[in-house]
Parts: structure tokens; sequence; C-alpha cells
């Protein structure tokens, strides 16, 4: 029901082509092409003429463009870790300038004078900030000397493995962790030689805060994170969204490398993120950004859609204009090919008549000859009863001579006929006496009439000069009306030929039947090609085509008007002057002729 | 009047100039050109009736020949058919071009209309 009706809807639009010829439906139909198979393959291989390489292109500006964002993606990832791990770098190398500043400013007296140290970290808090305590200790790992809140005055370090390390590098950068302040912070210590080979060690305590707020100040978007952690794996400042401090990090250790690195982390969970890292160098710290892959592919998202629409209106348009070219060759081979058909089904059509008028010739000869004997002999013996007077008062034998007679006159009238109607086969122009040709035709169809009682009255004015035209033509024009006429009545019909003179320049015919009539619909098709609807009952629907031609060709005009079962009416016009059309057609004559 | 049948059936010829003769028209009647030719050495015809159509020589081709030795005879077509060419060339060399069978009353009307135009 639904696949009806979108036919329906279909066949408003489509052209006619694509319904156009059924095999089934006629003899004629099998020599025309298959246009719908035409017009689909003709759509199908131009589309894909067009549409590939269209893909092709997208697939590989897809491709290019995706791998694009994505290296931009990476090397901005890696450009942040790389600044980042500069400014930690810079962090740590500033606090322990300060402290390098310190030990060779201060002699190691000074240092150790509790008031003098006090000041020392006064003026670090000034211009650093975040500075806990800071304590002097001897070669032997004894505190000496402690500014700070706890009381680690005099306690002994020798033992531990920063005191060892200090020893053994000069500088000591500690992991985080709370101590007894319960507070991240961690230790930067240096070591300084005296004269006389001793030493002592500058150790202060720092605050992450500084640290964590460097790393909160990256503008890394919703989605990104910025964090250290140690070679253990330990988080050393927060990271939001992910564990708090201490916590040991999801991710595997990034592996050594001196310069900073990326790639590509996809989690348990279906997440995918980017990771750049960096080895902080002489520190414990390893630098990390991660970033969700998505959010920093959003501007591939949209690039993304931005292709698929450019793709989708291109293979629209490409469509478009692909169906519009096919529907528009095919619908013009389709015109080309139905009038091939139309002017070899006229020519066979005028073969076939002239065929039947040959052999209706030969026929009526073969007959007239005897029928001259019979009509002589029979002529004869009534002249013998008549002129000898022996017969003459006997009615009976008088009455069969006649009877012979009147035979061999109808006999003569209908051979008469034929050999009339086969003699105006040939096409030329030709004075034609309109009454004679219509009464031709009706003495063909004569017998059928009588059959069929159908009354046949013929009314052509008397005012009617005979006319220059094609008499041939003009026969099959109201054999195929008359045809038409006797196929759309049923017994007992009327046929009404008029024929009147228009304003002495045309002679207006009007066939006139009380058949079934035509619908408004069919109307508007009658004289094309194929539109037929008797094709069960051997309609070809050239019939009216034909005779549509004929009447354009003779130089005059054909109307129809209709009523469903009322009956139908068709006016032709034709010229009284064939000046006009002979002269087109010599012209016509001329341009085909060959040349030279 | 002298009148000159010739038509190849001698069937329709004898009996159309017994006919004739019956109505007080005299005609000589051949049943080929050759015959005719030869009946026109010592005979003198107001009127000829051609069948068109006859072996060898046909009734156009005839008149052709007799027209030589007597001008400005008369003729009638006869003819059991016709190519339009027969018909439209036949129409203008002849008086008249009848289609067989024909009527007895009909072909005398016309036999003295022939002759009639000629004066006589």
């Amino acid at each position: 029901m639904f696949k009806q009706k979108i036919e329906k809807i279909l066949k408003l639009f489509a052209p006619k082509f694509l319904w156009g010829v059924d095999p089934k439906k006629g003899p004629l139909y099998r020599h025309m092409f298959n246009y719908s198979r035409l017009w689909r393959s003709a759509v199908m291989l131009t589309a894909l003429s067009a549409v590939l390489p269209l893909l092709a292109i997208t697939w590989f500006d897809y491709n290019v463009t995706q791998k694009a964002v994505e290296s931009e993606t990476l090397s901005r990832t890696s450009r942040t870790v790389s600044n980042t791990k500069r400014t930690i770098s810079g962090f740590l190398a500033e606090r322990k300038s300060a402290l390098d500043f310190i030990v060779q400013d201060n002699a190691y007296a000074a240092l150790t004078d509790p008031a003098r140290l006090a000041v020392i970290l006064e003026n670090l808090r000034k211009s650093f900030g975040g500075i806990s305590d800071i304590g002097v200790i001897d070669a032997t790992g004894q505190q000496v000397a402690y500014v700070g809140s706890y009381p680690l005055e005099g306690k002994n370090y020798s033992d531990q493995d920063w005191f060892k390390e200090v020893v053994e590098r000069g500088i000591y950068i500690s992991d985080v962790f709370l101590g007894y302040r319960n507070e991240p912070h961690f230790v930067i210590a240096i070591s300084h030689e005296m004269a006389g080979g001793s030493f002592y060690i500058l150790r202060a305590s720092i605050d992450t805060e500084r640290l964590n707020e460097q790393l909160l100040n990256l503008e890394l978007g919703a989605q990104g994170n910025a964090f250290i952690i140690n070679t253990e794996g330990v988080l050393q400042t927060p990271a939001h969204h992910h564990e708090k401090v201490f916590e040991k990090i999801a991710i595997p250790i990034p592996e050594y490398s001196p310069q900073t690195e990326v790639y590509q982390y996809d989690d348990p969970y279906g997440g995918s993120y980017i990771l750049g890292y960096a080895y902080i160098p002489h520190t414990p710290f390893i630098l990390i950004i991660a970033k969700e892959k998505n959010e920093m592919m959003k501007s591939w998202n949209k690039t993304r859609i931005e292709i698929l629409i450019f793709l989708s209106v291109g293979i629209l348009i490409v469509m478009v204009g692909v169906v519009g070219f096919a529907t528009f060759f095919v619908n013009n081979i389709y015109i080309a090919d139905q009038r091939r058909i139309k002017t070899l089904h006229q020519v066979e059509y005028a073969n076939k008549l002239a065929s039947i008028g040959r052999l209706a010739a030969g026929v009526a000869h073969e007959i007239n000859n005897p029928l001259a004997i019979i009509n002589e002999k029979s002529g004869l013996i009534k002249d013998i009863f008549l002129f000898s007077d022996t017969y003459a008062k006997d009615e009976k034998l008088i009455g069969l001579v006649d009877s012979i007679h009147s035979s061999v006159a109808r006999c003569g009238a209908i051979t008469k006929q034929l050999l009339s109607f086969a003699r105006h086969m040939d096409f030329s122009f030709q004075p034609v006496n309109l009454k004679k040709v219509i009464s031709e035709v009706i003495g063909f169809l004569g017998k059928e009439a009588e059959y069929r009682n159908i009354k046949i009255t013929i009314n052509v004015s008397e005012e009617i000069p005979p006319f220059e035209s094609d008499r041939g033509k003009l026969q099959q024009i109201f054999l195929n009306l008359v045809n038409n006429s006797f196929a759309a009545m049923t017994d007992g019909g009327n046929l009404d030929i008029t024929a009147v003179l228009q304003k002495n320049q045309h002679i207006r015919v009007t066939v006139t039947d009380t058949g079934c009539g035509i619908s408004e619909k069919d109307l508007k098709k009658i004289f094309e090609p194929f539109f037929s609807t008797r094709t069960k009952v051997g309609g070809t629907g050239l019939g009216l085509s034909i005779t549509y031609s004929l009447v354009q060709e003779i130089g005059g005009t054909i109307d129809v008007t209709s009523t469903v079962n009322v009956g139908t009416q068709f006016v032709i016009t034709l010229p009284l002057n064939a000046e006009k059309i002979k002269q087109k057609m010599k012209e016509r004559m001329h341009a085909i002729a060959p040349r030279g | 009047m002298q009148l000159l049948l010739v038509d190849d059936e001698k069937d329709f010829v004898e009996t159309l100039a017994e006919r004739l003769s019956l109505r007080g028209i005299q005609a000589d009647w051949v049943t080929s050109a050759e015959a005719a030719e030869a009946k026109i050495k010592d005979h003198r015809y107001d009127l000829l009736l051609l069948d068109v159509k006859m072996p060898r020589v046909g009734g156009r081709e005839l008149k052709k020949i007799i027209e030589k030795q007597q001008p400005g005879i008369k003729t009638i077509y006869l003819t059991g058919h016709g190519s339009e060419e027969d018909y439209q060339a036949g129409s203008a060399e002849a008086e008249y071009y009848l289609m067989k069978p024909i009527n007895i009353n009909d072909l005398i009307a016309k036999i003295h209309d022939a002759l009639g135009n000629k004066g006589d």
C-alpha cells in the first residue's frame, strides 16, 4: 500500500521513460531500449566515476588532517612539559643558589650564631617565601645551629642517607615528606668546604606550596593535569582529579630519559591520555603532564564534522547533477527512439496498406474479366428474350436474368471500389474530391458497419471544391479515424462525418461517434505514440499518433473532444491551398537529396 | 457508324458485339492487336473500343499504331483494372476510360457522346 503510494508520487515527477516501455505491451516495444536499465547504468557509472575520486580525496585529507592534529597535540604537550621542566628546575636552582650565596657570604662562625641564622632565615622568607627552617650541620653530622619551629639543634644525621649523599655530591634534594610539621615539604642541602679541608652543610626545608602553585598555574584545560612524582611513583604534588599527595599513581612509572618524552596511554577503563614527562636533573622528581586525548582532539572533532559535511554536500551535489544529466540524456534518447519507432511503424503501416491495395487490385482484376463476361452473356440472354419476343412476357425468366444482372453489378461495384482504393495508394499531391475519398473509405468499411448495424451519415457540403492534397494520406487519416470510432462503438452506434467550408480557406471535417468516449486524463495523451487503451485487443497505440503526423504533413490540424459514455468528436482542418505545404515538402526533399 | 472492338476475351467481345448489333450499332471484333492491325488495313472505323491490358500489344500501344493510319480516330478504353498511370494517361488519351463490367446503355450513351463530339 505504502509502496504503491510512493510509486504514484514518483510517477508524477519521474521521467516517463522509466515506466514508458513495457515489452509485454506489444510487439513494437521490443524494438525499444530498456530505458530504466540504461538510466540506472548511466547514473551508476557517472556517479561512481565522480564520487569515487571525491571519497578518495576526502579519505586522504581526513587522514592527513588527523595525523597533523595528533602530531600538533603531541608537540604542544611536549612544549608544555619542557617549559614546566625549566620552571621547576629554575625554582630549585634559585633556592640552591640562595643557599650557595649564604655560605659564600657568611663565615662558618657567623652561620652557627643562632641570632645571625635567624636573620638569614627571615631574609630568605622575605625574598623567596615558603622556607620553614634552616640549619647548619658540621662534618660529623651534628646539627650545630638550627632556626625553626622544632628543637632540632644537636641532632646527629651522620647515619642518614641524605647526609652521605651531600657529602658525596655536594648537593641533595629530598623527596617530599610530611615530617614533624605535618606539612608536605622537601629539603635542599648543600655542603661547603672550608679552608683546612673540613666542611659543613647548610640545610633548608621548603614548603611545596610554591611548587604546587607553579604547576596549578599551567593552563592545561579542563581535563589537563600536571604533577610531580618521585622515582617510586609516589605523588609529590597534588594532582587534581587524581590521587592525593604521597599516594602511588596508577600509571606505570615512565622510563628514564634525559629529554622530554610524550606518549599515549590508554587506561584499563577505556580512557585515553596523552602523557608528557621529564626527569628533573639532580632531583628525585619526575614532572608529568597528562591530558585527556578526547579533550585535546576537540578541534579535530570539529574539523572531522566539517569534512564529513563537505563530503555529504559534495556527494549530494554530484548525485543531483548526475541524476539530472542522466535523465536529460536518456529522455532525449527515449524521445528520439520513440520517433524512430513511430516512423518505422508508419512506413510499415503504409507498406501494409499498399500491399493490401495491390492484393485487392489483383483480385479485383482477376474477378472483373469473368464478371464482364457474365455481364455480357446474361445481358445477351435478356436481349434475346426482349428482342425476339419469345420470352418477353415470361416474367420469371426476365426476373432471373435481372437478378443475375444486378448481382454482377454489385460485384462490379465492389471490384471498382477496390481498384479505385488501391489506385490512390501512391503518395502525391493531386486534385482531390473530399466526398469521393470519404465515400471510398466508408465503402471499404461499409460491410462491417452493416453487420454491426452502425449507422453512417456523410454530410459533405457542396460548396467544397476539389482541392490539392495527398489523396493517399487523406485515405489513411479517415480510415484510421473511422476504424477508431468503430472500435469505440458497440453494435448499433452512429457515425457522422460532416465537412464544411470555412472562410473559403479551410475545410473543417468532423468525425463524430456515439462510442464509449475518452476520459479527460487519457484525452491529453491520445495522440502520443504508444498510448493505447486497447493493447490487449491488438492496439499498438500508434494509429492516432500516425493520424496526427499525417494531418500535419498535409498542412492540417486535428483536435479531439470527448465525453465518457456519450461519444468522441475529432475535428480536422485542412487547407484549401496546398502551395505552402508543397513548398515545404520540396524544401525538405531538397535538403535530404544528395549534393553534387 | 463503324466500330472496332478489340479484347483478348473472345467470350466478352463477341457477346458485346452481338448486343450492340441488336441495338443497331455495327461493330467488328477481333481478339488481338495483330488481328486489329490487319483489320484496319481494309476498313475505316469511326470508333475503337480497346481493352487496355492484352497480351503482347496493349490497347494504348495499339491506339498509337492505328492513329498513324487513321489520324483523329476516336477511342474508348475498356479495362478490368488499371494502374494509376494507365488511368491518368488513358483518361487523357481517350474519350472515355470505362471499367468492366459495363452497363450496355451507359456504353451506348458514351459511344454516341464520343462520336457526337466529332460532329457526325
